[in-house]
């Protein structure tokens, strides 16, 4: 009964985004306020249902309900509750459920939040917003049905895949989806603007936050995803250039750029059009990237991407909303007029020089990840493209950007020093250059990794001097602290977020001077790994809740003195007949030792690799970093005036009806 | 499908993986620690070919299990890496390579990061250049700066 009201909540709320599909438009064009004044609500309800359809699915997987087809492919009574839970995601048709619920939350969020905003200009982004609810809604509808019912339900259902058993699973998809989702927000605003030629710095100023958090969200879910591979995949590795991975880089790489273009033209009314075209690309990478994940092209030899009519249906939303907006960018596009001007040596003049570098790199990742499939649908020539060609042209290409973020917070907006910020950025240079022949000294080659880890200083360094030129300009303490205190959120949030891609860098230049050792080991072995001595003292098995376990009990040791353990486990999940290792990784200081063992058996013996990973901490610690520099600048003062302005306006409301 | 797909795949919930094994085994490996480290650089170029993009070096596959073992007889005989790349590729073609060659098939995927790049410098050099001229206003005429003073003198006044 309760998965029949999901079903049937899911139908009310797609009827309910055709509602607002159209009415908003009708009453912008009409000039009628009260028909504009419907889409909020609407957006609301729209929600409610949403979200009870999505209750009504957690609820058949927490019950166990093996009458329905979802629950029976991808859960099992005796799985614990929190994969019961997270395992609604764990499959597409949940998935999907997942995104159209953020989708609601975040019209619903739009529909409440932005009363600041001009009633039109509100309207029309969350009709846009509806043209895309109503396309995933008939998607899931049509396609993916979460809620369809099995005739002869059986005892039992088949399990989630092992290897999404995992406390990831219950935060990765959700972070990344709330960054792939934010981005419509950002789309949404540039459509609406297009159709109501809303083109300036108020729009920049909507629409910078939504682009923030979407961001902000898409920087932990990548960074969150790639922690998760790198302990559960047992080698230490994080990053594979795979095209699942690309797809999510993409519309990172397009946020980022996004972020720096609506600063130059909520502060200097120019890049308009640019800025337009880069909140469409976002958002059109997000829907490409659920398109190549879902369709199946790029996992064709998957069991589950066997539907055609899901990559067929996806194809079709993604050519009428990439093209539908492109569409209309060229139409309205030259209406725009150009805004403020800039010399080419300025906080401008970087930010362009930013986004020309990332939407370069952005364009080579779409290249690299397509290309193949292009090439042999032309021509029948297979190629391959990996993380060598990546390597060879992403990283070139990315890297000059850490030398032009410190320059670009030095200088002036309109016209700028380029000397003065060179002699600003001394300090910066000098540690730079210490950190390079520290690191010659302590860890040696190979020389890529000392000369981006001290690139990465000089951007950490950098960053800082940023706030510490504006703060330290003489007096007392206490009037150094009041300055810090008084500083604009917004500079404290670009300092903190570059240099914590500062400190990713240095975590991934680090990689350079790990340690690694692949061996057989058995009870007694002592294996030098780094600075530290692993001595392995036996082996063991456990019983887990859904699995069994094999373990190696390893100690730690610096200069002879124990000072940590790990168990490195295999597990085996009878359920789904799977194994899946489970490193064990000890953090000491920055680094980690990271061992991970492998059945062979063979007189009592595991196949082992055992890693000393300097700094590698800090390549996740940097990604919560830049979160943090995102939600500080999220707090900027310009941001929450807005919102008090509301407020205001709410109380005034009523004082005429009195 | 494997371990690269399975990192983010994971994610996106797709997996009917296999059960996950490591990429080399301690009993493949080559004593002499030069020619194993060769090895492994060359691994990671070369693409498991039953494999989801992965490179040999990751690949847990059998398929990719000989590969490793047939490159590391090959240098052990002697062989440079150039020679036992062109003995794969005359084998299995430029599938195997995860880094593909310079060629007329792969112009754009090499060219583009190029191109983009000069069209978008010229894209720029070409908008700063338009606007030069704005940035400097003729200065004004001798009849205006008349006018101009006597403005600002009637405002004084």
């Amino acid at each position: 009964m309760i998965v029949e009201a999901g079903h049937y909540a899911l139908v009310l709320a797609f009827a309910l985004a055709l509602f607002n599909s159209v009415i908003p438009f009708w009453g912008i064009r009409a000039h009628d306020d009260r028909l504009m004044a419907t889409a909020p609500s609407v957006a609301l309800v729209q929600f409610l249902f949403v979200a009870t359809a999505f209750g009504a699915l957690v609820y058949a997987h927490v019950t166990s309900d093996f009458s329905v087809l979802n629950v029976v492919e991808n859960s099992h009574s005796a799985k614990p509750l929190i994969y019961k839970i997270a395992g609604v995601w764990g499959n597409h048709e949940g998935s999907m459920l997942l995104w159209v619920l953020i989708l609601a939350t975040f019209s619903a969020l739009v529909a409440c939040a932005s009363r600041a905003m001009p009633q039109d200009l509100h309207a029309a982004v969350l009709g846009v917003q509806s043209w895309i609810s109503a396309a995933f809604l008939l998607f899931i509808l049509l396609t993916s049905n979460p809620f369809t019912r099995v005739v002869n339900p059986p005892m039992e259902g088949m399990g989630l895949n092992p290897l999404l058993q995992d406390p990831g699973l219950a935060i990765h998809p959700p972070l990344l989806y709330l960054g792939y989702v934010g981005l419509s927000i950002s789309f949404s605003f540039a459509a609406a603007a297009l159709i109501c030629r809303r083109i300036d710095a108020v729009w920049a100023r909507l629409v910078r936050p939504w682009t923030l958090l979407a961001w902000m969200f898409l920087t932990l879910g990548i960074a969150m995803g790639s922690y998760w591979s790198y302990y559960t995949l047992g080698w230490g590795g994080f990053w594979f250039w795979d095209p699942v991975e690309n797809a999510s880089l993409m519309p990172w790489l397009a946020a980022t750029a996004l972020v720096h273009s609506t600063a130059v033209m909520e502060k200097r009314e120019a890049l308009k059009i640019w800025t337009i075209f880069l909140a469409i690309l976002g958002f059109s990478l997000s829907l490409m990237g659920t398109f190549l994940v879902r369709s199946g092209i790029l996992t064709s030899v998957h069991s589950f991407a066997v539907d055609p009519r899901r990559g067929i249906f996806i194809l079709g939303i993604l050519v009428l909303f990439i093209g539908g907006s492109l569409a209309l960018f060229a139409w309205r596009a030259n209406d725009l007029k150009q805004g403020g001007v800039f010399a080419p040596v300025s906080r401008e003049g970087a930010l362009v020089l930013n986004n020309l570098v990332l939407s370069i790199a952005c364009a080579t990742v779409l290249v690299g990840t397509l290309y193949p499939l292009a090439l042999q649908s032309l021509t029948g020539a297979k190629i391959s493209v990996g993380a060598p060609f990546f390597n060879a042209t992403f990283v070139p290409l990315f890297l000059p950007l850490f030398l032009i973020m410190p320059i670009g917070q030095m200088l002036a907006w309109k016209r700028g020093s380029l000397l003065g910020a060179v002699q600003r950025l001394i300090v910066a240079c000098l540690a730079g250059l210490a950190a390079m022949l520290i690191f010659a000294a302590w860890h040696g080659a190979p020389v890529t990794s000392i000369v981006i880890g001290g690139l990465a200083v000089f951007t950490i360094v950098g960053a800082i001097s940023d706030v510490v030129r504006r703060v330290a300009i003489g007096g007392s303490i206490g009037e150094n602290f009041h300055r810090a205190i008084g500083l604009p959120r917004s500079t404290w949030g670009t300092a903190i977020a570059h240099a914590g891609i500062g400190v990713t860098l240095l975590g991934l230049a680090a990689t350079g001077w790990g340690v690694e050792k692949v061996l057989v080991i058995k009870p007694g072995d002592v294996v030098p790994v780094g600075p530290y001595e692993l001595v392995v003292k036996d082996f063991g098995a456990e019983q887990g809740p859904n699995y069994s376990a094999k373990f190696a009990h390893v100690n730690i040791r610096s200069g002879g003195v124990k000072i940590g353990s790990i168990d490195p486990a295999l597990r085996f999940y009878p359920v789904r007949r799977t194994s899946r290792a489970e490193a064990g990784i000890a953090t000491l200081g920055l680094g980690q030792v990271y061992v991970s063992i492998t059945s062979s058996g063979a007189n009592g013996t595991y196949d082992a690799r055992m890693y000393w990973k300097p700094l590698v901490v800090l390549i996740w610690f940097g990604a919560i970093i830049m979160a943090l520099g995102g939600f500080v600048s999220l707090s900027d003062r310009r941001f929450r005036i807005g919102a008090a302005r509301r407020i205001q306006r709410i109380v005034a409301a009523p004082q005429p009806a009195e | 499908m494997g371990r690269k797909f399975l990192a983010l795949a994971a994610v996106l919930f797709f997996a009917v993986m296999p059960s996950l094994a490591f990429a080399v085994e301690p009993g493949e490996m080559l004593k002499d620690p030069k020619l194993e480290a060769r090895a492994r650089t060359l691994s990671q170029q070369l693409r498991c070919l039953v494999c989801q993009g992965e490179s040999i070096e990751d690949s847990q596959a059998q398929l990719a299990h000989d590969f490793r073992v047939l490159i590391r007889q090959r240098i052990k005989a002697g062989e440079s890496n150039a020679q036992i790349k062109a003995f794969l590729v005359s084998r299995y073609g430029d599938f195997i390579l995860l880094k593909p060659p310079f060629k007329a098939d792969t112009l754009l995927l090499w060219g583009t990061p190029v191109l983009l790049l000069v069209l978008g410098s010229g894209a720029i050099i070409m908008a700063v250049r338009r606007r030069r001229p704005m940035r400097k206003p003729a200065s004004l005429g001798a009849t205006e700066e008349a006018r101009l003073a006597e403005l600002v003198g009637t405002e004084e006044g």
